[in-house]
């Protein structure tokens, strides 16, 4: 099937408003839904669900979270695993006083939970911005860290210190805990993504994602014609907390089972935004593609010597991974700033010229 | 040339308005009053305290002496939020538009304040959101026929060539139907024909909609052209007030222009 919009005149402004308004779009994203949700549960085997794609899934979340505030709405934050913590912690504590509540609803009340605590680091904001509101956020990340290791009743004075997801049914489906299948975590993983995706997409295409762009590339303009700045980018860091909460309560009761707050340090932080800067800042598509590059990059250093039959030492493949990834950072600020979402642009803006040069 | 008969009641006032910066006295003590309908053009030399004029009129700037008085309510300062509600909009010396958007999105922003959904709405893009988009997508689309920008719709503003942009800007600032239009000079850097084109919009916006113009422009043969009075301004204080023709052969003006005298 030829890539192409001619013949697909749009008759009114809803048809040109729609998520995709290209046909061959609408076809590709069909097709990965259905690959999603009919393929890959039933093709993919436990480890590779449990090891790659639960991950994957609950990562991208959350990168479409950061991607909200830091790539749409300009604010750099170095606090997402901070507010990831604050989803899992929130969760855990919910789940084991309230055992009734279903999970899911749970899920949302922790995303709430951290939407709130992120407003409040998000307060700086309206005063600094770049690099110091950065140093800002890190210190949300050091201390929400150290609160959830010192205080007991976080853990609920587990003496091991670390949280560990309950047994938890949804309609009678095992879907948290040590019995839940990797297929049905799979399948509410993707239902988290696919959910907060369309809303992330709806956002953005709208007042308040133009207004969020619009604080982004020229503050002072955006003021003038109304624009309120601290409003603006509080419900930038509330709704990309909350994205990054509901991440962090997933990655312990659907991927994880336990964890201590090293689970959510600093180095989560770094990744998540790698996965953006990487997949395309102010992109939700590269958010995905991102998040997906980085959890099968490590994979497939991992077992491509194996298959090539050379003997690699595990050690030496973590650190090509992390000079692969620096390098491709560096790479991507300099000649890509739009990352991998804007590779795939130019690549469709080809197809649709295809067979023509210009 | 708009009719001379539509001149209305005071829409703004401007009285003994002064700021300072450091040293430095940007304006001092100005006064004067912008009619309803009217085409004011502010005037000077470099430095004169044109733009901050602007600045204080939409609140950018708070003036430590003076008030401004906007559709009868007086102020001491205004703020920008307000100003932008009560219905002032601007376009800016040094273009001032959201680069990494489009066209279309640049001059929807221009309706964000009229839009009322909130944000669980928008996440839904769906009912009355969606009614509301399209409603004001309606309108942007008309700004975007008037300034004859169709084919760039879709365009990333930062890939438009100059004149291109000061018209989006304008654009953006027309969305937004605004009482008040400050323009900080709109034809800068522009070759004849933008020029022409330019100045063929404001009139027609002023004759169309009877939105009341404040610009601030170097080019005297366009001044003389297109407004109805003429403020000058030279080191932050007011030299001269009139008609274009008054102006013209005003001495203080004549002085101003050649540096004489300071
Ligand atoms: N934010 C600011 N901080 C410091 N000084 C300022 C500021 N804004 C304006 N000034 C000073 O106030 C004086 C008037 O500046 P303004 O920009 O209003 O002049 P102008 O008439 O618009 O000049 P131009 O024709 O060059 O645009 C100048 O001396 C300028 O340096
Ligand atoms: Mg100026």
């Amino acid at each position: 099937m030829l890539y192409r919009e001619a013949g697909q005149f749009k008759t009114s402004y809803a048809a040109d408003q729609a998520m995709f308004p290209i046909i061959q779009d609408r076809a590709f994203i069909a097709m990965v839904l259905i690959i999603a949700y009919g393929v890959v549960p039933f093709w993919a085997n436990e480890y590779w669900l449990q090891a790659v794609i639960i991950p994957f899934l609950i990562f991208a979340l959350a990168a479409v979270g950061l991607n909200l505030l830091t790539g749409y709405a300009g604010q750099l934050s170095l606090g997402t695993g901070a507010f990831m913590a604050v989803g899992a912690y929130a969760t855990y504590k919910i789940t084991t006083i309230y055992p009734d509540i279903n999970i899911l609803v749970v899920f949302l009340m922790s995303g709430l939970i951290a939407a709130g605590v992120g407003m409040v680091f998000g307060v700086p904001s309206l005063r600094i911005k770049g690099f110091y509101l950065a140093v800002a956020t890190l210190a949300a990340q050091f201390f929400i860290q150290w609160l959830f290791n010192k205080v007991g009743w976080f853990f609920n004075y587990n003496p091991s210190g670390t949280i560990i997801a309950p047994p938890r049914t949804v309609f009678g489906v095992m879907v948290a805990g040590p019995e839940a299948t990797a297929q049905v975590r799979y399948f509410v993983a993707l239902v988290f993504l696919t959910v907060g995706t369309v809303i992330a997409k709806n956002l953005v295409r709208g007042r308040v994602g133009r207004a969020w762009m619009a604080i982004r590339d020229r503050d002072i303009a955006a003021e003038i014609i109304g624009i309120q700045p601290l409003q603006t980018k509080l419900l930038a860091f509330g709704i990309s907390s909350f994205y990054c909460g509901v991440a962090g309560a997933l990655s312990v009761f659907l991927w994880l089972g336990s964890a201590e707050t090293e689970a959510f340090d600093i180095n989560v932080s770094f990744q998540v935004l790698f996965m953006i800067i990487i997949g395309g800042l102010g992109s939700i598509l590269g958010s995905i593609l991102g998040a997906a590059f980085i959890t099968l990059v490590p994979i497939f250093l991992t077992n491509a010597p194996a298959l090539l039959n050379i003997p690699f030492p595990t050690d030496l493949s973590k650190h090509i991974e992390e000079i692969i990834f620096g390098g491709l950072i560096i790479l991507f600020l300099i000649a890509e700033p739009n990352g991998m979402a804007r590779l795939w642009q130019i690549g469709k803006e080809k197809l649709r010229r295809w067979p023509f040069p210009y | 040339m708009s009719p001379r008969n539509k001149i209305g009641d005071v829409l703004l006032a401007v009285d003994g308005v002064s700021i300072s910066f450091g040293g430095v006295r940007a304006l001092d003590k100005v006064s004067f009053d912008v009619r309803a309908h009217e085409i004011l053009a502010i005037i000077g030399p470099n430095g004169a305290g044109k733009s901050s004029m602007l600045n204080c009129i939409n609140g950018f700037y708070h003036p430590q002496e003076g008030s401004i008085t906007f559709k009868g309510q007086r102020r001491r300062q205004m703020q920008t939020h307000e100003a932008a509600l009560q219905g002032i909009a601007r376009t800016f010396q040094n273009i001032a538009l959201f680069k990494g958007m489009s066209t279309l999105d640049n001059i929807m922003t221009g309706r964000n304040l009229k839009m009322k959904r909130n944000f669980l709405w928008q996440a839904l893009y769906f009912g009355p959101a969606l009614r509301e988009e399209l409603e004001h997508r309606a309108v942007v689309e008309n700004v975007i026929d008037f300034l004859e920008i169709e084919s760039i719709r879709k365009t990333p503003v930062g890939r438009l060539p100059y004149g291109l942009q000061k018209r989006v800007e304008l654009g953006r600032a027309l969305a937004a139907e605004p009482d008040l239009l400050l323009l900080d000079e709109p034809m800068a850097g522009m070759n004849y024909e933008e020029k022409e084109d330019m100045v063929r919009f404001i009139l027609d916006v002023n004759d169309e909609f009877g939105t009341t113009i404040v610009l601030i422009e170097h080019d005297m043969s366009v001044v003389m052209d297109i407004s109805d009075r003429v403020v000058v301004l030279d080191y932050g204080r007011k030299i001269a007030e009139g008609t274009p023709d008054q102006v013209r052969v005003n001495q203080d003006v004549i002085d101003a222009y050649l540096g004489v005298g300071h």
